[in-house]
């Protein structure tokens, strides 16, 4: 079992876990992911690494509510544990001398982010991060990107917070502004990562991006990760996740996101359903 | 049968004339509608008559035909004497997963294939006995646990907790040894867990073998993959005297043809996964969904592919296929399990091949192209070459594909220790005498040394490799015989 140290609520319906797992935090690198399973009827579901505590063996996960696993592992408490943590499992960030690197995150994929920016920049390399929300209230990681990055840039849908737009805003005015950028590393939702492959295309920017593609094993044997990259099918489990942004089919990669849809409703709406029914328990006491 | 009769000593001429019992078992029609296993075991009445058939050969082939070695005629001897249990502990002395093995192995290609009464009459239904009796200690809450020697001190650490690992641990651990298992997933039994389903053999069973394991005082670590938490060195690092690799093959193969990565196409470990391990069968009470439409083909001829298309079944689909490249009797399959496939409603495409396949607007499998084949020239296997027939081309409306075509091995270990011999498939190269690998102190057994194969070949490579370790870390040169093997003879 692995205990939850510390857990907090970050924004609605986005908390951050501490789990205690020393031997895996010693071992993992930045880019890293890990797998969780929250009880014996709970599914294995892969999480990327928001941080690695390595003196106190602490690892980091942010986990953002969009079905019945995440709300239930959500709804955890600091003292609880997962039944499972597996990991650290994939290749780890590409890291070396670029000179100028981008980081670019957008929503739960700000957190794993923020080891890659924290390696980068122990490499050597100028760090500039780029970080996005739709609003101001829903944004995360500002303090621990602050101090991961030379700069931070930070962009909200409605324009409640630096720059109005997108991530890819502010990318965008960078490279027009001349900036010389040598990489870019993007975690995001997918049409967030194709708009920043797309915007570096042109000016060849050697691009990576981090893909979070449904999974069960992690390691290699059940295929049902599989991306097609440059015209072959990789395993992003073992492959990955980090790929060649350029090369990446995020069309087939959406739909394939999509295989699970109607199970996933269901199973959301039942579980919903069961915490109010457990709530009205509750108030007639 | 009276106990007058059960008494009586029979001639060999009128044990002869007693037929093969057959094993009573849940109606097709029935069960397609559940996933509880299909045989129901024979009852003690039907397993004592089956016994009598033996003929107590004074040398027996059928020993030589198991890889694990059991003692056959003695252990049947002990049915026909109604002592179960007795029977059951004769079994293990050699074989720690009888329930497991009287249920998955091939017994008609192994102990009964050699059994002196298969040519004229029915071979003596070996697996349908060990089966019955391990089922009958474990119900009964018979299980012993044999005296253990006193330790020696050494330590094992064992890379797998499948067939193979498994037996490893449990022939080691019954010679004084400390041994420690390391297991990715987050239950012990690899693929008996993952890969076979429910309907032939039940999870409860292999739970309660493992645990056997657990009482010699084996210790099982899950979720703790080998290769990223600690590598192969890092064991011996940290005080292990030799380690076994048993993390067989792992690697799902696809095809390679257009339209593999759509919707609705499963490898079969992936498939058999959701349906196995997670019980995504009984979602949404777990939380793993699975798939599985009206028009099913699984690609491919073997177990696998038999396991799959009979889940697909359970699952709900109207049209399971078999699609396999070759004809009927080069399938690799069993026998039993075909014949199972085919009373459930199976139905076979032998000949046919896919070469691509057709999605819809949202990335969904809707068909797959399949071509006609003919056998030619045998290849390297041995088995006829299958050719396409040109212009035979033909659509067949699918919205689920299992591709079963076989596994590759998993390169976790290799990749991550350094001067591990692999030959050009990624299988690890070890002396079969020992099953020692290039690296002295490692030793590797089951499918990652042989490709994708069957649970007891698995088991036969972890008894060879336990007893090579027995005497690697004791100091005992291989080619002198170790003190318990010479008690045995």
């Amino acid at each position: 079992m692995f205990r939850i140290v510390d857990k907090k609520e970050l924004c609605e319906k986005i908390h951050r876990f501490r789990i205690e797992v020393p031997r895996l935090v010693e071992k993992a690198k930045a880019g890293q992911f890990v797998i969780l399973r929250q009880h014996d009827r709970g599914e294995r579901v892969p999480m990327s690494i928001g941080g690695l505590d390595k003196k106190n063996g602490l690892l980091t996960v942010v986990i953002q509510e969009v079905g019945k696993t995440s709300g239930s592992m959500n709804r955890m408490k600091t003292g609880d544990s997962f039944a499972d943590v597996v990991g650290p499992l994939g290749m780890s960030s590409h890291v070396e001398k670029f000179g100028h690197c981008v980081c670019i995150g957008g929503g739960v994929g700000i957190p794993p982010i923020y080891p890659i920016a924290q390696a980068l920049k122990e490499a050597g390399n100028q760090v500039t991060t780029i970080i996005g929300a739709r609003s101001k209230s829903l944004l995360i990681y500002e303090e621990e990107l602050t101090s991961a990055s030379h700069r931070l840039l930070i962009s909200t849908d409605d324009g409640s917070y630096g720059t109005h737009g997108f991530v890819t805003t502010v990318l965008q005015n960078l490279l027009d502004a001349g900036e010389k950028v040598d990489m870019v590393i993007s975690i995001g939702p997918v049409p967030m990562m194709k708009a920043v492959v797309a915007s570096t295309r042109l000016p060849k920017i050697k691009t990576f991006v981090s893909l979070n593609p449904i999974m069960v094993d992690g390691t290699g044997m059940c295929g049902a990760c599989r991306v097609t990259v440059g015209g072959k099918t990789k395993f992003a489990c073992v492959d990955g996740p980090d790929f060649d942004g350029h090369e990446v089919d995020f069309d087939e990669m959406t739909k394939r996101l999509k295989m699970y849809a109607k199970y996933e409703k269901i199973a959301y709406e039942r579980f919903l359903h069961e915490g109010c029914r457990v709530a009205d328990q509750i108030k007639q006491l | 049968m009276t106990d007058n009769e059960k008494n009586k000593p029979l001639e060999k001429k009128e044990r002869m004339k007693i037929p093969r019992q057959k094993m009573p078992e849940q109606d097709a029609k029935e069960r397609i509608r559940n996933f509880k296993e299909v045989p129901h075991g024979l009852t003690p009445e039907l397993a004592m008559i089956e016994a009598r058939r033996c003929l107590a050969c004074p040398k027996p082939p059928c020993i030589g035909g198991c890889p694990v070695e059991v003692n056959i005629p003695e252990f049947i001897r002990l049915v026909t004497e109604g002592d179960f249990v007795a029977a059951a502990r004769v079994i293990k002395r050699t074989n720690a997963l009888p329930a497991i093995c009287g249920r998955v192995c091939p017994q008609e290609e192994q102990c009964e294939k050699v059994c002196i009464l298969t040519k004229k009459y029915n071979s003596v239904g070996i697996g349908n006995l060990e089966r019955f009796v391990a089922d009958f200690e474990r119900e009964r809450g018979e299980i012993e646990i044999p005296q253990l020697p006193p330790p020696t001190g050494k330590k094992v650490a064992i890379v797998g907790a499948g067939p193979a690992g498994l037996t490893v641990a449990a022939d080691l651990a019954q010679m004084g040894h400390k041994v420690v298992i390391y297991e990715a997933l987050h239950k012990a039994g690899g693929v008996l867990i993952y890969g076979i389903p429910e309907f032939r053999l039940p999870k409860a069973i292999v739970a309660s073998e493992v645990d056997y394991l657990r009482k010699l005082g084996v210790e099982i670590y899950t979720s703790y993959v080998i290769g990223k938490l600690d590598t192969v060195d890092e064991l011996f690092e940290q005080g292990f005297n030799a380690v076994f690799v048993g993390t067989g093959a792992g690697l799902p193969n696809f095809m390679q043809i257009d339209g593999e990565n759509l919707n609705g196409i499963y490898s079969s470990n992936e498939f058999l996964t959701r349906s196995n391990l997670m019980a995504g069968y009984d979602f949404p009470n777990y939380d793993t969904p699975i798939f599985a439409g009206e028009n099913v083909a699984v690609l491919g001829g073997g177990n696998t592919a038999m396991d799959s298309v009979r889940t697909s079944l359970r699952l709900g689909a109207m049209n399971a296929y078999i699609v396999y490249r070759r004809s009927r009797n080069e399938m690799p399959a069993r026998k039993e399990e075909i014949h199972h496939a085919e009373q459930e409603g199976v139905q076979f495409m032998f000949l046919t091949n896919p070469i691509r396949y057709i999605g819809d607007d949202n990335g969904w499998v809707k068909g797959m192209e399949c071509v006609k084949m003919e056998l030619g020239e045998p290849d390297a296997s041995g088995r006829r070459r299958p050719v396409e027939m040109k212009g035979s081309n033909f659509i067949l409306p699918v919205d689920t594909v299992v591709v079963a075509v076989g596994n590759s091995s998993n390169p976790l270990i290799p990749q991550t220790t350094p001067g591990l011999k692999t030959n050009k498939w990624g299988n690890i190269e070890v002396d079969p005498k020992t099953q020692m690998t290039s690296r002295p102190g490692v030793f590797a057994g089951g499918d990652i040394v042989t490709g994708g194969a069957t649970v007891i070949l698995a088991a036969g490579a972890g008894k060879v490799a336990a007893r090579a370790i027995h005497k690697y870390v004791m100091g005992i040169p291989f080619d002198e015989p170790a003190k318990e093997e010479a008690k045995v003879k």
